[in-house]
């Protein structure tokens, strides 16, 4: 009996333990993985405080956040506003990223191949099939194209990524928004697909002659080539950190109820067109108030303190304005 | 058990041998293990009847959304708005891949258990025996690994650039294998499966070739009988329930099998005539789009999730009518 107590006396001292470290539990996005756990990293050493981060998928992490498993959720696609209405929920921008065209061309360098949004839709699309087809000529004039048939490669799992990169397919090119659309998940025309973004990296590398997209930081961690786009405001642009903010700063979150923005095909000169934010879900009323208080503790640490250890990884923080409108909300919203 | 070891101990220091007791407690015993044995058999049952059961009510949205008709169906469109989904493109692939892969490995497992056993010299056998067994032993997604980067670029360069021009302009077999050569595609998926399913079909083969009574052979041998008569007319028509047995097995790989496709396949909704097209399988697909997925796209991938059921199912099924057959006419 007395050794039964005895278990039991220490199995309740874990569990008070382990419930006083109160570990912030967040679940989501597989494309902010590597900040958040470079963030929760730091902030442990800091404060003592652990964060769990599963990468899951956005979908899943909406999800686990709808089903109150987790003190937040993570999304690369934003909910609509009345969708967080429904729900209870807070959501805002964490950190950007962006998407880049990546080809495998022999003798063609980063940044040398330019293409525009209704171009990359039509090879999408399957109406352009050779890399010496007169349009990508006529944008690309001085380049030594070959007649090649173009491998087209895309992610066959649902993704923020694909989810934003059709979004600025089906902003560039009509044809693209009848006949595809936009979503995590679409009807592709043509082309194979590889899981996750190390996956299309991968194929990419393999495959002469192919053309895919994949977030800025995996085509820079595998030397990938490149290519340059054509922005709304028809200037050609290079994605470097400078034009990805410049489409952020660009945007008007302001207005935007839930921060309902996707940062594709924004104006101003300087804009990479394919830019895109990655978003925290959190309940205005949380069920564990004390999680939730340390959750909104870490975040406001990560805007503060974050912001390079974002930049090593190829991530871009959020502009200073955006982040004084995202605290307000916090105050505002969550109720803690 | 326990319990009846402390009974009979007990008994014996009770003094007098009480047969009555004894027996009713063997009785018990008996009783005991029968019901135990029983409840781990029925909760077999149970499990398929509970899994069953959950993919019916998750698939039942898509079911009463699409019908009939979702079986044939090719578009997957699900970021269509109401989302258009059908799974005629996974389902060609999973019976393309599977068939393809076992007109390969069929012969080539049993011309390598029938080597090991009738014709191999006693140094040769361990390590072509052991390297099978290896075989059986690596992780699918390795297997993947290996064909995404050895074994695809490989087949896209050498081998079907020849299939390409060797059948070009031949009716039916000039569309099957027509180009562009891929190192993602459904033959390329198709070989890779082969190869998985390779050490299945032979160790299960060499383990009931053994079997065969050494008078039976020696009697065939001793009328004049050639190795490959012996084979043909002793070795397999006795071991075949078990050779089919493994054949069946190698099949319920090949048919649901999800990383080493998933990574060789090129995950295409859209059914190609050529089979170095990409294309997917059901297992492929619901591996591939489940995370993400919400409402008609989840209930659909959970419907393609029972019709690999099913389809399992009707294989086995199949399988064991098509023994029950065999048993019946050598019986008579």
């Amino acid at each position: 009996m007395k050794f039964l107590k005895a278990i039991v006396a220490v199995g309740l001292m874990a569990a008070s333990t382990s419930a006083f470290a109160a570990d912030i539990t967040g679940a989501g996005a597989t494309f902010p993985f590597p900040v958040y756990s470079k963030w929760a990293d730091a902030y442990k050493k800091e404060t003592g405080n652990g964060l769990n981060y599963q990468s899951i998928g956005s979908g899943a992490g909406i999800k686990q956040i709808q089903a109150k498993t987790v003190t937040f959720g993570a999304t690369d696609a934003p909910l609509k506003a009345e969708q967080l209405e429904k729900d209870g929920l807070v959501q805002w921008p964490m950190v950007m990223g962006a998407i880049v065209p990546v080809v495998n061309l022999e003798g063609i360098a980063s940044g040398e191949l330019v293409l525009s949004g209704e171009l990359l839709a039509d090879i999408y699309l399957g109406k352009v099939t050779k890399w010496d087809d007169a349009a990508i000529v006529k944008l690309n004039p001085k380049l030594k194209l070959p007649s090649a048939a173009i491998t087209v490669v895309r992610r066959s799992d649902g993704s923020g990524t694909t989810f934003n990169f059709t979004d600025y397919l089906a902003k560039a090119s009509p044809d693209w928004k009848t006949k595809v659309g936009m979503g995590t998940a679409v009807e592709w025309p043509v082309g194979v697909g590889a899981k996750g973004n190390e996956g299309v990296a991968g194929n990419i590398s393999q495959t002469k002659n192919a053309i895919g997209y994949v977030e800025y930081a995996y085509a820079k961690q595998n030397k990938l080539t490149y290519a340059g786009m054509i922005n709304k405001a028809g200037k050609t642009v290079q994605p470097t950190v400078a034009s990805f903010q410049a489409a952020a700063s660009n945007a008007d979150w302001a207005k935007a109820p839930g921060y309902y923005v996707i940062l594709t095909d924004q104006p101003g000169d300087a804009s990479w067109p394919i830019t895109a934010a990655t978003f925290i879900l959190m309940h205005k009323v949380p069920a564990d108030k004390a999680a939730s208080a340390e959750a909104i503790k870490f975040f406001t640490w990560a805007f503060e303190k974050g912001d390079k250890m974002a930049e090593e990884l190829d991530y871009i923080p959020m502009p200073e304005p955006v982040v004084k409108l995202i605290e307000k909300t916090w105050s505002a919203d969550i109720k803690s | 058990m326990a319990d009846m070891a402390v009974q009979s101990s007990s008994m014996e220091a009770a003094g007098p041998y009480d047969r009555a007791k004894a027996l009713s407690a063997f009785k018990f015993g008996d009783q005991a293990f029968y019901w135990i044995t029983r409840l781990c058999a029925m909760s077999v049952l149970l499990l398929l009847g509970g899994i069953i059961l959950s993919l019916i009510a998750g698939a039942w949205p898509a079911m009463k959304e699409y019908g009939l008709a979702f079986l044939w169906t090719q578009r997957w469109a699900p970021a269509n708005d109401p989302p258009v989904l059908g799974a005629l493109g996974p389902i060609y692939g999973t019976l393309v891949t599977s068939v393809i892969a076992m007109a390969i490995a069929i012969p080539v497992g049993l011309g390598i258990a029938i080597f090991l056993t009738e014709l191999c010299p006693q140094w040769l056998r361990r390590p072509i025996g052991m390297a099978i067994e290896l075989l059986a032993g690596i992780p699918s997604i390795i297997y993947g690994m290996w064909g995404f980067f050895v074994l695809g670029p490989y087949l896209a360069d050498h081998v079907q650039p020849f299939m390409i021009a060797t059948f070009e302009g031949v009716p039916v077999l000039g569309t099957i294998f027509a180009g562009p050569p891929s190192y993602l595609s459904l033959f390329n998926a198709a070989l890779i499966l082969a190869i998985m399913v390779l050490p299945f079909i032979t160790s299960i083969s060499v383990d009931v070739f053994k079997t065969v009574p050494p008078v039976l052979k020696e009697a065939a041998y001793g009328v004049g009988c050639t190795t490959w008569e012996v084979v043909r007319n002793v070795v397999i028509p006795y071991t075949k329930v078990g050779v089919i047995g493994g054949i069946m097995l190698a099949l319920g790989r090949a048919l649901g099998e999800t990383m080493a496709v998933t990574f060789i396949i090129g995950n295409s909704f859209r059914i190609s005539g050529s089979l170095f097209g990409p294309g997917t399988t059901i297992s492929a697909a619901i591996a591939s789009e489940f995370a993400e997925s919400d409402g008609l796209h989840q209930s659909a991938l959970i419907l393609l999730g029972l019709l690999l059921f099913v389809l399992t199912f009707f294989v086995l099924s199949g399988a064991r009518l098509m023994l029950m057959r065999l048993e019946k006419k050598a019986g008579n």
